[in-house]
């Protein structure tokens, strides 16, 4: 790919100060998005993928959290310095961000007409007509039978599926660059998950807009992503396209992933789970994080702290001995 | 022969246009179903409507004074009695309601103004704006509140308007912590994150999206301070710390009547009966709004 990425995230470190002392959520992850591509974001809860997009709209809540290094680059700005006026024009507008309750994620005492025109309103500097004639063109966009009417509804008149399609067409209405989606359908039944993923997609095509899909649901990524990364306890441990994932999993955990997800052909046998918990942040100092529950762990793994190693040509990374042989990730 | 044709659809589409409401008037019917809270609300109505037209309803004014008809029981030309300079009881009720409607009012407007904005704006930014004003409305807890209102009175010097001003201080911690700490819930929703990802402003997104969702128990409490405001300004006037003399405040009606508590009670049980039916209103309409308002906290 020639193009440079729309956004471009290297060694981001997030952490938080507890009682326990500062605890690194977020610990030297990097990933780049390019133009119109969709990239999932996979892992447990509490691997860090929230705070991981949190930290890209600098929206981590400081104090306990503070973006401790790394550089956020977007179009080649680095925005980890900027300050709190221009993270105001990015947020909305050139990064925008889905949430994974729709059923909160909207302020129940407005009507939905005023909630999507506030965005535009300060993004666009658009009059008020202008800018409920952009929110009605998006609730159109969105597959929203009788956009007129929503548009003077509030959010309890509205079904959850509904809802989240009025937080996308909220989010795209700026036009933004790159949307971050945090379990956008983990909320919603299965056939309209199907038809809000269906939806992005096909706005991803139409718009060109970059989504990074976080998301702890494989079929979903199965589904949407050119490329995904794995998570695990806060650093990157698996990164691929979304194909060789799934033929080739080579890290540990990615496998033991892949092995839990239920299967409707073949044998009605007990699910696979990986044993143990995802370890407290912090917990681990040395060593891989995913060793103690890695039935391929061996002395090395507990006192080294192995990096991305490098496969098969440049697309696929994984942070394991096993796959030291080949180069290095520099 | 005719043959009837079913020409509706099949499914009626729902029309939402006729339906579509507000959560405020949604709660509006709901309190309008409530009767005992209408009943509140109607002794409140009452109330008010003698205050605005009191001039047109008292048969004599505050201080038509008539000593040939001291003391005079209720009669069918005096309905509540005279007192010791034959004054109708009765107008001066009346008339009194003014006063501790007024300063009612007032003095839970002005906490609720100042508590509500000290509360919001610790609990939104927190941290050391937070610890300052929480411990300021901790050491004004601290005290018994009418004595804090009688030292603040003793201050200023005794007059309704200081009263009032002593009553609107010290119901501010009350409305200040209860908004504090609905905001603190109401920040950790999703849709003020939300609003921050879209670029807001913190002011904007403070009084467009936090201070609207809690207002909710800021009318309820408003509603309730403003009965306890009205004792408490009666318990100033009773103390002589209020309304001066000639004024028919009910605290201060009940005060002098002490001493002929024996001789003519009716100079005591009237003005009496006001305070405990307005505050009584006050309360019934204030439980009403809760309900209707907060439908978890109804059992």
């Amino acid at each position: 790919m020639t193009q440079s990425p729309v956004l471009e995230v290297r060694n981001l470190e997030t952490s938080f100060v507890t009682k326990d002392g500062e605890v690194t959520a977020v610990d030297q992850v990097s990933f780049t998005i390019h133009k119109g591509e969709v990239i999932g974001i996979v892992g447990e809860s509490g691997c860090g993928k929230s705070v991981t997009s949190l930290s890209i709209m600098k929206l981590v809540p400081q104090p306990p959290g503070k973006i401790v290094g790394g550089d956020i680059l977007l179009n080649g700005e680095n925005i980890v310095g900027a300050n709190e006026k221009r993270m105001r024009e990015i947020r909305g507008n050139e990064i925008a961000m889905i949430f994974q309750e729709p059923m909160t994620s909207l302020n129940p005492l407005f009507k939905i007409g005023e909630q999507m025109t506030e965005g535009i309103k300060i993004h666009m500097k658009k009059s008020k007509k202008e800018a409920n004639e952009i929110a009605l063109k998006m609730l159109k966009l969105v597959g929203l039978p009788r956009a007129e009417a929503i548009m003077k509804e509030y959010p309890h008149q509205l079904s959850g599926g509904m809802r989240q399609r009025v937080m996308i067409a909220m989010a795209l209405s700026c036009n933004p660059e790159v949307l971050i989606a945090d379990e956008p359908t983990t909320a919603l039944d299965v056939t309209i998950q199907s038809q809000i993923l269906g939806l992005m997609k096909e706005l991803n095509k139409t718009l060109q807009t970059s989504i990074m899909m976080i998301t702890h649901d494989l079929g979903v990524v199965a589904q949407m992503c050119e490329r995904v990364i794995v998570m695990y306890a806060g650093q990157v441990v698996e990164e691929a396209k979304v194909g060789d994932l799934f033929k080739n999993p080579k890290h540990p955990y990615t496998q033991g992933l892949l092995k839990s997800v239920p299967d409707i052909r073949g044998e009605h046998s007990r699910l696979y789970s990986i044993p143990g918990n995802v370890p407290k942040p912090g917990s681990i100092t040395k060593g891989c994080r995913f060793a103690e529950r890695c039935e391929f762990a061996h002395e090395r793994c507990v006192m080294e702290d192995p990096v991305l190693f490098m496969e098969d040509g440049e697309e696929h990374t994984v942070r394991c001995f096993l796959h030291e042989k080949r180069r290095e990730v520099s | 022969m005719e043959v009837s044709v079913n020409n509706k659809p099949p499914i009626q589409p729902k029309n939402n246009e006729d339906k579509v409401q507000s959560p405020w008037v949604e709660a509006l019917q709901s309190f309008m179903k409530n009767k005992i809270a209408l009943v509140g609300t109607g002794i409140v109505v009452f109330f008010i409507l003698l205050a605005i037209f009191a001039p047109f309803i008292a048969p004599q004014g505050i201080n038509e004074q008539n000593m040939a008809n001291r003391l005079q029981a209720p009669s069918a030309e005096h309905w509540f009695g005279t007192d010791d300079f034959g004054r109708d009881i009765f107008s001066r009720v009346i008339f009194g309601a003014r006063i501790s409607l007024w300063v009612g009012f007032l003095a839970v407007m002005g906490s609720a103004v100042v508590g509500s904005l000290l509360g919001i704006i610790a609990g939104y930014y927190g941290r050391w704006i937070d610890t300052i004003i929480s411990r300021i409305f901790d050491i004004m807890l601290a005290f018994p509140s009418i004595l804090l209102a009688i030292a603040i009175v003793a201050v200023l010097g005794p007059s309704l308007q200081n009263a009032l001003i002593a009553i609107a201080v010290i119901n501010i911690p009350n409305f200040g912590r209860l908004i504090r700490s609905k905001v603190l819930s109401v920040k950790q929703e999703e849709y003020i994150v939300a609003a921050k990802a879209v670029g807001m402003k913190n002011n904007r997104i403070l009084f467009r999206h936090v201070l609207p969702n809690s207002m909710a128990p800021i009318i309820v409490q408003g509603t309730l301070a403003i009965g306890t405001a009205i004792i408490e300004a009666a318990a100033l006037g009773f103390l002589g710390l209020g309304a001066e003399a000639p004024n028919p405040e009910w605290g201060k009606m009940l005060s002098d009547a002490r001493v002929l508590l024996i001789q003519a009670p009716w100079t005591m049980i009237f003005p009496g009966i006001a305070i405990m039916l307005t505050v009584l209103g006050f309360n019934l309409m204030g439980d009403g709004l809760r309900d209707a308002l907060d439908p978890r906290m109804k059992n």
